[in-house]
């Protein structure tokens, strides 16, 4: 008889404690009922071959199986409809195996595992011992062989990389501004957060950045990121590609445009209207402080703030009128703290209101106009300091709601941030390396890498 | 000598059939072919009876006797009893206990000299037993089973009993019984062997399924085979 065939009769406890009677008494005999050999007492009354010869307890388990596996990526097919990573030998194959095996949920499973194989011979041979009920509360372990035959399939996926069709849905990232600031500070925030993982490609065009995933699903997902990190405003859009009548299936695209809003840190806006009104009547042109999920303004002049909502911007979206490139330098040459009524300086805590008597940096030593103005950086700025800020009697501004403005008392500066250009200057790079996204340049030319390496050329003619 | 037969496809003769060593009751059923093996076999010694029992088929089990007098249960109708009792020798008694035990086959197990009893049996039965049967009473388990009926055979030649049975319990039980005793199958390694056949001092008759190699056993046992060289080992014989 082959060896792994040969098989052992597990006695039910009942049976075990009848049979350790016995065996103290004296030993007790039957024969078996269909062969005549002496036996011990078993509850199916026959010896272990006759009963073998009777019932095949691996009936219903297939010995030969095909296994899927793919060219392109080297996974195994795992129905109904995914693929498995998993080397040869592997618990994970071995899992696969025994789920494709039919028949194993009717007996109980002691010991699997992998006989050797050769790679080339495209078999997996895996060694089962089962144990299952049979007649009646004789329970019948054997041993025996499964052999898998490893079939070529190539994979969905590896298709569609075959066919240049590799994204189902794209995140379209804009921003309508000059700048490409938010989309720097996004690109960290999405490296740190390694919400790029499921992309298939990030392709970089004028005012934003498209991102392509191979499900809907991952897309969603990395929308809703999106929206935990900037306020955005998104629209959803779905392709018919394919479609099946019969099985009442669709294939979309599908195409998630997001809109990041267009006011950032340091920006001077002029608020519609219907904005100022809801946060307390606060003068319509400010300053914005800080874009998380709200974004928070403050008027230089009396140091009042609003927090004005994500949802409450896209319902009367406004622009703004001086960004990052329009701010010019100038020079502090007296400040001074403005008292209330009390005699107390006028703070909230992080700003001090103060007036500021400034010239243009570039007019200091040919004896430059003077300004008069307030600003909210009382508690930084100091006699001499460079400050940036935003000149409106040269500037033409061209906005709907500040060209209805009255601003005939309107001061001339507003004074943004204090500039830290000298200090810049002295230092030498960064500590750290930056990290960047692969990003593919999407023809138009004024793209995202584009502007990255403008900016790096011009720095590496300033050295 | 040992016969198999079958009632209407089942192969549990004693269920359906008594037979002692001077009569023999079959059940009513709706072919012969039961019967004829039994009218072919002993009846031209003793009487093989058609009957009921409560106007079921399943006398075997209901009733118990030997030589001496049959007991039938309470559920028997006075038809039945009138019927059976014309049918049978006179020398033979029968009776009705009022019994709470009513299948008397399971739970009881004789020969013409000794009867092995359900533990839980009244003393009133077992004081009927004793004087209808004529038989020495003990109240006894075989293998740990109180329906001594059902998991043993008996003749006045031998028995055959559980193959759970231990060694200390069958030799005890053969002290009991004063004859030899071996633990057996019938029907292919059915164990509930009353049930499995019936028997007498000179046939058995089994159920179709009994192998050649539990037939031997039997004609072994029961001494139907004496002359013969037989191929079973020594502690079976």
């Amino acid at each position: 008889m082959d060896p792994s065939m040969q098989g052992v009769f597990q006695m039910t406890e009942d049976m075990a404690s009848q049979q350790a009677q016995a065996m103290e008494a004296a030993q007790q005999y039957i024969l078996c009922c269909e062969c005549g050999m002496q036996i011990t007492p078993n509850p199916a009354r026959m010896c272990v071959s006759c009963i073998r010869s009777r019932v095949d307890i691996t009936d219903g388990i297939p010995k030969s199986v095909a296994l899927f596996h793919c060219k392109g990526c080297g996974r195994y097919s795992n129905p109904p409809k995914g693929w498995l990573v998993a080397q040869l030998e592997s618990r994970e194959l071995l899992s696969l195996c025994l789920r494709k095996l039919t028949g194993l949920s009717k007996v109980r499973l002691v010991d699997a595992g992998f006989i050797w194989t050769e790679p080339h011979s495209k078999r997996v041979k895996v060694r089962l011992v089962i144990q299952k009920e049979v007649l009646s509360d004789v329970i019948l372990q054997q041993e025996f062989i499964v052999e898998f035959v490893v079939r070529n399939e190539f994979c969905s996926d590896c298709h569609r990389i075959e066919a240049k069709d590799t994204w189902n849905a794209v995140v379209q990232v804009r921003q309508k501004v000059p700048h490409k600031k938010t989309f720097y500070h996004l690109e960290q925030i999405i490296i740190k957060h390694k919400a790029h993982a499921k992309t298939t490609r990030i392709s970089s065009v004028s005012d934003g950045v498209d991102f392509f995933f191979g499900s809907s699903h991952d897309a969603r997902r990395f929308v809703n990121f999106l929206e935990s990190v900037v306020p955005i405003r998104t629209k959803t859009s779905q392709r018919l590609i394919s479609q099946d009548f019969n099985s009442n299936t669709y294939n979309f695209k599908y195409t998630y445009s997001v809109e990041i809003i267009p006011v950032c840190k340091n920006d001077i806006v002029c608020m519609s209207p219907q904005v100022s009104h809801r946060e307390g009547h606060i003068s319509p042109v400010c300053l914005c402080t800080q874009v998380g999920t709200v974004l928070h303004f403050i008027d230089p002049f009396t140091l009042q703030i609003a927090h004005v909502r994500n949802a409450l911007f896209w319902q009367h979206p406004f622009n703004a009128i001086a960004s990052h490139g329009s701010l010019i330098e100038f020079i502090v040459m007296d400040v001074e703290p403005v008292y209330d009524e009390h005699h107390n300086e006028v703070t909230n805590g992080k700003f001090l209101l103060v007036n500021v008597v400034v010239v243009r940096a570039n007019e200091l030593e040919t004896g430059g106009q003077e300004f008069q103005t307030r600003s909210h950086l009382g508690h930084i700025l100091r006699y001499g300091d460079t400050v940036l800020g935003f000149d409106f009697t040269t500037a033409n501004v061209n906005d709907e709601y500040f060209n209805r403005l009255d601003t005939s008392n309107f001061p001339d500066v507003i004074l943004v941030r204090k500039s830290h250009a000298e200090r810049r200057k002295r230092r030498r790079g960064r500590n750290f390396k930056l990290k960047y996204l692969a990003k593919e340049e999407d023809g138009a030319g004024d793209g995202w890498n584009g502007h990255w390496e403008r900016r790096r050329r011009r720095r590496r003619r300033c050295c | 000598m040992a016969v198999r037969a079958q009632y209407e496809g089942s192969n549990d003769v004693g269920v359906f059939a008594t037979l002692t060593n001077s009569y023999c009751l079959t059940a009513l059923g709706a072919s012969e072919n039961f019967h004829s093996v039994f009218e072919s076999e002993v009846g031209e010694v003793i009487p093989v009876v058609h009957c009921s029992i409560a106007g079921t088929s399943i006398i075997g089990r209901l009733t118990a006797g030997n030589r001496h007098g049959l007991i039938v249960p309470n559920s028997t109708t006075d038809q039945e009893l009138q019927h059976i009792r014309n049918a049978l020798p006179d020398a033979v008694k029968v009776v009705r206990v009022e019994e709470r035990l009513s299948a008397l086959g399971n739970v009881i197990a004789c020969n013409d000299y000794v009867a092995l009893v359900h533990p839980d049996l009244d003393r009133e039965t077992e004081e009927i037993i004793m004087d209808t049967l004529n038989v020495e009473v003990f109240r006894q388990t075989i293998a740990d089973n109180v329906l001594v009926g059902s998991y043993c055979a008996l003749s006045n030649r031998g028995g055959l009993i559980h193959p759970g049975t231990s060694v200390t319990d069958q030799d005890e039980l053969s002290s009991l019984l004063q004859i030899p005793l071996v633990a057996g199958t019938v029907n292919r390694g059915s164990d509930v062997i009353g049930a499995g056949m019936v028997v007498n001092d000179w046939v058995a008759v089994c159920g179709m399924d009994t192998t050649s190699t539990e037939l031997a056993v039997i004609d072994q046992i029961f001494g139907f085979q004496e002359q013969q060289q037989s191929f079973l080992p020594a502690e079976f014989l």
